[in-house]
């Protein structure tokens, strides 16, 4: 294994395809692979390369950059600027990604919190409510276990397990290679569930409409101020397990109150993924948001 | 700890902008509005550039102070958080500095 960069199976993400069981290592695009120090396994990788030119190719897209850049060097000597922006690759990939769901009219919403905070309950729920009305897809990211893919199959809709391995968010080439297993249709709601993380998941856009944060009333109210960025980022703020308010010291207005000053156009909705309560709410909000997708494309 | 995430890219976007040559130095510029830990950035470093083109090189990371604007009065000033206010009461800010996450640039052993 290649203990310089990672790509040793122990550390790199796998892709399970829920409704055919077929389990593919994912061979990341960073860092590049150029290195030519001692690796004997790099032969035994598949290459991207033999996809061929399918849209999904994780391919690096950085290269014309580089050259140009090169330009300077030989003017200026050993000094290279490079102005490139550290999360570029990833933000191009995302832009595909979001390319690619709305010219299918597909809603794709990505749904992070604390672990524990109930983004599973809760598109378990939506799904046994909903299915017969929409078409949900789930990619479920984790950093083990295939646990969660299974709740979702279980409750009725179609699943892909990213294990991130190492990694303790998605980025965007692995839900393209979600995508590319889930083949979600035209019209259809793709809910990405996020690893289990208020604070790096903020960072790596995968090409969503909108990031839905979860905040469960067994945590504290003040969340949206110690974990600004993620609270900054999103578009809806979930308040779940209103069921147990009672027994907690939770204080709702506080939290919402906490969220508006750290982004002032967050909506925010209160329901318990468990009893019900407050779920129609959530649901309307993701009927007018599926219907605005389907609006936009030639607008 | 998705730093070691952001260090790879930063290894990999001057590994192939390198192209082979060895680097000496990378600086980089990080916003203090960016989410990003520079400390947490410095220890991967060393760890994620061993067996690269940077193997050995110095890592040297420019600080960009957070700067808002208020969308209500218009003035503007610098800020550490996101969730600043306004001495007008406004907490409706634009970003203006220190989201920043750049490769800024690099400095090659020898002479290209």
């Amino acid at each position: 294994m290649c203990g310089h960069c990672g790509c040793g199976s122990n550390a790199g993400t796998t892709v399970l395809n829920l409704e055919t069981g077929t389990e593919t290592v994912m061979q990341r695009g960073l860092p590049s692979h150029s290195h030519d120090h001692d690796h004997p396994h790099d032969h035994d990788h598949p290459h991207d390369h033999a996809q061929g030119h399918s849209y999904f190719h994780n391919h690096d897209h950085r290269r014309d950059h580089a050259d140009h850049n090169d330009s300077h060097a030989s003017a200026e000597g050993a000094l290279v600027e490079l102005e490139t922006r550290i999360l570029a690759k990833n933000d191009a990939l995302a832009e595909r990604n979001r390319a690619w769901f709305q010219g299918r009219e597909i809603l794709a919403l990505n749904l992070v919190s604390s672990p524990g905070a109930g983004k599973t309950s809760l598109l378990e729920r939506t799904i046994r409510d909903l299915r017969q009305e929409l078409r949900l897809y789930i990619i479920e990211g984790d950093q083990a276990t295939a646990f969660d893919g299974e709740r979702i199959r279980a409750a009725g809709a179609p699943a892909v397990q990213v294990n991130t391995g190492s990694c303790c968010h998605l980025e965007a080439d692995m839900v393209a290679r979600g995508l590319q297993e889930l083949r979600p249709s035209a019209g259809s709601i793709v809910m990405i569930e996020n690893v289990g993380n208020l604070v790096c998941p903020a960072l790596f856009d995968l090409g969503e409409r909108a990031k839905v944060v979860i905040l469960s009333v067994t945590e504290g109210d003040d969340k949206p101020l110690k974990y600004p960025h993620m609270f900054r980022a999103a578009d809806l703020m979930i308040l779940n397990k209103i069921d147990l308010l009672p027994h907690v010291d939770f204080d709702v207005s506080r939290a919402i109150t906490n969220a508006a000053q750290v982004n002032p156009a967050i909506t925010a909705l209160e329901l318990s993924a468990r009893t019900g309560e407050g779920l129609d709410g959530w649901y309307t909000w993701l009927r007018r948001e599926a219907a605005a997708v389907r609006g936009a494309v030639f607008s | 700890m998705h730093e070691l995430s952001i260090t790879r890219n930063i290894v990999a976007i001057v590994e192939e902008a390198a192209r082979g040559r060895r680097v000496r130095r990378v600086t980089l510029e990080v916003g203090e509005l960016s989410g990003v830990v520079s400390d947490a950035i410095a220890f991967c470093f060393d760890v994620v550039i061993a067996g690269t083109a940077l193997e050995g090189a110095t890592l040297e990371i420019r600080r960009i102070e957070g700067r808002a604007r208020c969308a209500s009065c218009g003035s503007e000033f610098a800020t550490a958080t996101l969730f600043a206010s306004c001495a007008c009461g406004s907490c409706r800010l634009t970003r203006l500095e220190g989201a920043e996450l750049n490769v800024k640039s690099m400095e090659l052993l020898e002479a290209a």
